[in-house]
């Protein structure tokens, strides 16, 4: 199966970006220049939420437009346990998981029996109430946000406050995700998945069940955004609903979809573009929405097999 | 290939020696970090040419440093905010942080300008988190505290004889502690407490409730686009001939224009407005308008000050921004020229300061403005100073 | 009692007449073309800010109204040549994120052309005041136009569809596209007709908006996703179900913001019933729209389509 993923065409660009990744705190530390450090943990962070996304959506066939939700869970988490006092790494991390998994199966059980228009409705609808929750209630900060007043604590294994820690601790969450995944969708859920996502029909005649399939595809990816979300509010030490609201979950779709949808590695592509313009391009001009929205017209008109998609396009037309 | 290295050492021993003649001045720089997109935006844009302006009235130098400001987007997202404050902080080195529209982005950026020994100087965002017992000695504010307005209506209301009050405001933190200060100095009867959707555009419905409760007075606290809906619903409504309108941040210089004639007749309480009648404001008001072509608001006013309390206690530090604790305590004194009037700042860094009533007038040229009708309460400090332990 | 639950469901009918203005564009360009216009909001969001322009100039609404629509309409065959033609055939997700980036654009040049503060969008003197449709209870007559404007809308969009060429043309897109096209019609112009109508429709509502509103950037993004609700609510491409959505929308709204505050402080304490009763009633509108889609996906009148 690792044969697999050494043979997919884009193999050799996604090595070089994660070889990349691994060396960038060193290289950062050497020129003084720290600040990228958390400038590219963010891209790890939305990495895992895009790759788990890209799970579902490209794999899936499920469109999910409250994705956001997940991150917001995962990183409430951690801040509501460390607002009352528990600072142990194991029960944040242990909670994100448990949170999210249960709120993606709340609402996936709702939800994947829909398709479509209705299945993106349907999950903007269930992120707008939960956003709308988390403002409302007061003890947790509601929409001015929640400090958290200390990260993860791992007893002997130390904690998260040392941003090149947290660095390494997010890339080898996201390599973990990468392996894991590719293995998933090789594997005979993975076929069975992407099987109903094809011919849901034929699936149905040959004896399976797709909701059970799908939901569970559900679950796995918002897991895996909930631990996005605890690796976050480390990160910021805090969260406030903001990070919850729809728009949030369209620009981790768009990252997902600049990676290539179904390639799950491109979604590290996608994140590392769509963070570095979301930055570099506000330090260029306050009006930066008015570049930012044609590029992302012309990156679904055109590149929407993802960047690699584009590449290898420009690649035939070339020859 | 001689001659070039000659000149070149010989220019590095020139520059060398001249700089240990004369010490290179290293600009202090000075991160505004503000809403600069998006809807929030005017915040922004009126928090940059306030502080640009006060610089420039400075010639360039705060406490005769030459001084740069360096902007910055926070989007409106606190995680953007903190990121992009990170990124002053350990790339461009500021030393001072000033801006900050929104209280969830100020929350999520004063931990780490505290940690790497900078100073947060808040121009508009005031939460109670960080006013009382979390108080901290590197945040200074020269806005407000959330509550001192409505707490200074509350007590005008009250003063007025005014026996029951509807009041709304929107389902924040902003607008819970808004009513919560009102409710805190208002001694009538609160016939109807409303909280409103805040994405909600049209208040027809609670119109209805309004005038089901039958108040003598109505006060709302509506922010921005959320104002500008209101007020004008208000007035068409039929209910303002009846009932009159009082606010806190609702009607002023970024929203009146806006708002149009149902602002006429209408009062807010507040610390500042561009009619306010002093003349280091007055100055103010007619430089800004001149450089930038509208009138200021308290966004401005406050970004304004800020600087000008930089520039206090540099000044008092002889330019020297490395000893944190001389120039904080310079800074505690306030000795600038605010153009509020008399300015103070409290145990916990914020502003103690004259709350004033306005009404909504149309001056001599026939825009409407906030004019000012009376002192309600002098000096007056926030509510949550007391818990403050700082020294 | 009565007459203030009488009253609240007047202001619910208002609303959502103003909801089903923007709604039957949309929903007629999702049926017809099977696109999800994001974007749709910035088409009102423009509508609104021509007209007040016009008339802080000229002075006169009615010129304002005939602008704003016009160049809505020139705004929205623009764009849809430019950018939406490529994406007819698209998935409904491309469709999601290429429009939420025009949204994107247009939201910041608006923003560049008129400046970041809100404008002033007059009302019309003569659709000012009210009158007393419940006794006791001055109800704005400029409420009563857009509900009236709102009807005649639908009115005319129904007498379109139903009875011109054009609408036939429309609805048999709408039931089966690839058979018109071997008739011979020009299903691109087809399709730029149909968004014009959708962009003029948009344009009008944003208008209609302006002196009740606030004409700021970004005033389309929020009243977009509450057509997105209706429209889902209602079904895809069906205007008699945007029209039915957007009531009942506007009316569970309307009481969930008058009586569930009281209704919730009976058997809890107020100040608890203070802050959950505004973040319930914000939440009623997604969960009625999530319990539709659970139990009658296509919506409560779905077009037939053959």
């Amino acid at each position: 199966m690792t044969a697999v993923f050494f043979r997919s065409q884009h193999s050799k660009a996604i090595l070089a970006i994660l070889l990349a990744l691994a060396v960038a705190p060193v290289i950062a530390h050497l020129f003084d220049d720290v600040f990228y450090v958390g400038l590219l943990t963010r891209v790890l962070i939305f990495a895992i939420a895009a790759v788990s996304l890209d799970l579902i959506v490209g794999y899936g066939g499920m469109l999910s437009l409250g994705h956001a939700v997940y991150i917001g869970v995962g990183a409430y988490s951690v801040g509501i346990l460390s607002f009352y006092g528990i600072d142990n790494g194991f029960i944040h991390f242990a909670t994100a998981v448990a949170a999210s998994a249960l709120m993606a199966l709340l609402i996936g059980a709702s939800s994947v029996r829909t398709s479509g228009i209705h299945f993106i409705m349907i999950s903007l609808a269930f992120g707008q109430m939960f956003y709308y929750l988390a403002v409302s209630v007061n003890t947790f900060g509601g929409d001015d946000g929640l400090r958290i007043g200390r990260s993860s604590d791992f007893g002997p294994f130390g904690d998260l406050s040392d941003p090149v820690v947290l660095y390494y601790v997010c890339f080898v969450v996201l390599i973990l995700v990468l392996f894991a995944l590719h293995q998933l969708v090789q594997s005979p859920f993975g076929m069975t998945l992407r099987g109903i996502r094809s011919n849901e029909p034929r699936m149905i005649s040959i004896g399976v069940s797709p909701f059970r399939y799908r939901l569970t595809g559900f679950v796995i990816s918002g897991m895996i955004c909930g631990v996005a979300g605890a690796l976050l509010a480390n990160q910021n030490l805090f969260i406030s609903p903001a990070s919850m609201h729809w728009s949030r979950s369209g620009e981790i779709m768009i990252m997902t979809i600049l990676g290539g949808m179904g390639s799950l590695s491109g979604g590290v592509l996608g994140a590392a573009v769509y963070v570095g313009l979301e930055y570099f391009l506000s330090r260029l001009t306050e009006h930066w929405q008015v570049i930012m929205g044609p590029i992302i017209v012309i990156l679904i008109l055109y590149a929407n097999r993802g960047v690699f998609g584009m590449l290898s396009a420009l690649k035939r037309a070339s020859r | 290939m001689k001659r070039l290295i000659k000149s070149g050492a010989l220019a590095l021993f020139l520059s060398t020696s001249l700089a240990g003649v004369a010490p290179a001045q290293e600009p202090v720089k000075i991160g505004l970090v503000s809403t600069m997109s998006g809807p929030g935006g005017v915040m922004g844009r009126h928090h940059k040419d306030g502080a640009e302006l006060a610089l420039e009235q400075l010639g360039g130098k705060l406490g005769g440093v030459p001084a740069e400001i360096i902007v910055g987007d926070d989007q409106q997202k606190p995680d953007i905010g903190r990121q992009v404050v990170e990124g002053m902080l350990k790339r461009d080195k500021v030393k001072f942080v000033t801006g900050v529209v929104f209280s969830n982005v100020l929350l999520a950026i004063v931990d780490p300008i505290v940690s790497a020994g900078s100073i947060l100087v808040s121009a508009s965002g005031g939460p109670s988190e960080i006013a009382g017992a979390k108080c901290m000695r590197q945040f200074f504010s020269t806005s407000w505290q959330n509550d001192q307005a409505p707490e200074a209506m509350g007590e005008y209301m009250t003063s007025q004889g005014i026996k029951s009050v509807a009041i709304l405001a929107p389902n924040m933190v902003a607008g819970k502690d808004m009513l919560t200060g009102f409710k805190r100095y208002y001694k009538g009867k609160v016939a109807a407490e409303i909280y409103t959707n805040f994405t909600q555009a049209d208040y027809q419905s609670e119109m209805t409730q309004i005038r089901m409760a039958k108040p003598d007075a109505v006060f709302v606290f509506y922010p921005g686009g959320l104002g500008i809906q209101f007020v004008k619903q208000y007035a068409q409504s039929g209910l303002q001939k009846q009932i009159p309108l009082y606010s806190v941040y609702t009607q002023n210089e970024t929203t009146i224009g806006a708002i149009g004639g149902a602002v006429a007749g209408n009062y807010e309480a507040g610390f500042w407005s561009a009619g306010l009648m002093n003349p280091v404001n007055a100055a103010f008001v007619e430089a800004f308008r001149k450089k930038y072509g509208y009138l200021p608001s308290e966004y401005a006013a406050a970004s304004y000050d800020a600087i000008r309390l930089i520039d206090s206690g540099m000044r008092a530090t002889g330019g020297n921004v490395d000893n944190n604790d001389a120039l904080i305590a310079a800074m505690e004194k306030a000795e600038f020229d605010s153009v509020r009037g008399k300015f103070k700042f409290n145990t916990n860094h914020f502003p103690v300061q004259d709350y004033y009533l306005f009404r909504l007038e149309k001056n001599d040229k026939g825009e409407y403005y906030r004019k000012q009708e009376k002192l309600i309460l002098a000096q007056h400090g926030d509510s949550y100073a007391k818990s403050c332990q700082m020294k | 009692m009565a007459l203030l639950f009488f009253e609240q469901i007047l202001n619910g009918v208002q609303f959502g007449v103003m909801l089903f203005l923007i709604a039957a564009g949309l929903t007629l360009v999702f049926g017809i073309m099977n696109l999800i216009n994001i974007a749709h909001g910035v088409l009102y969001m423009i509508g609104a800010y021509i007209c007040a322009s016009v008339i802080q100039v000229t002075g006169s609404f009615w010129q304002g109204v005939v602008v704003a629509i016009l160049g809505t309409l020139v705004v929205g065959i623009f764009v849809e040549v430019l950018v939406f033609r490529r994406l007819y055939h698209r998935t409904h997700l491309d469709q999601v994120l290429a429009t939420f980036g025009v949204t994107m654009f247009f939201n910041e040049l608006v923003r560049m052309i008129w400046g970041p503060t809100a404008i002033y969008a007059p009302m019309p003197e003569f659709l000012s005041g009210f009158v007393e449709i419940i006794p006791g209870s001055p109800f704005p007559v400029y409420r009563l136009a857009i509900i009236a404007a709102g009807l005649c809308a639908g009115a005319a969009l129904y007498v379109v569809i139903t009875y011109t060429r054009l609408g036939m043309l429309i609805r048999a897109g709408a039931s089966n596209r690839a058979m018109i096209d071997a008739l011979g019609v020009n299903i691109k112009l087809l399709y730029t007709v149909v968004f014009g109508i959708g962009a003029a429709l948009a344009g009008f509502a944003g208008l209609m908006a302006g002196p009740l509103l606030t004409v700021e950037s970004g005033m389309g993004n929020d009243m977009l996703i509450l057509a997105l609700v209706v429209i889902t609510i209602g079904g895809v491409g069906s205007i008699r179900g945007a029209l039915f959505a957007s009531l009942l929308i506007g009316i569970i709204d309307a009481m969930g913001r008058s009586f569930l505050r009281p209704l919730l402080s009976t058997i809890t304490p107020q100040t608890f019933a203070d802050t959950a009763a505004p973040a319930i009633a914000s939440m009623l509108i997604y969960l009625t729209m999530a319990l539709v889609l659970i139990f009658r996906p296509q919506g409560l009148f779905p077009p037939v389509v053959r």
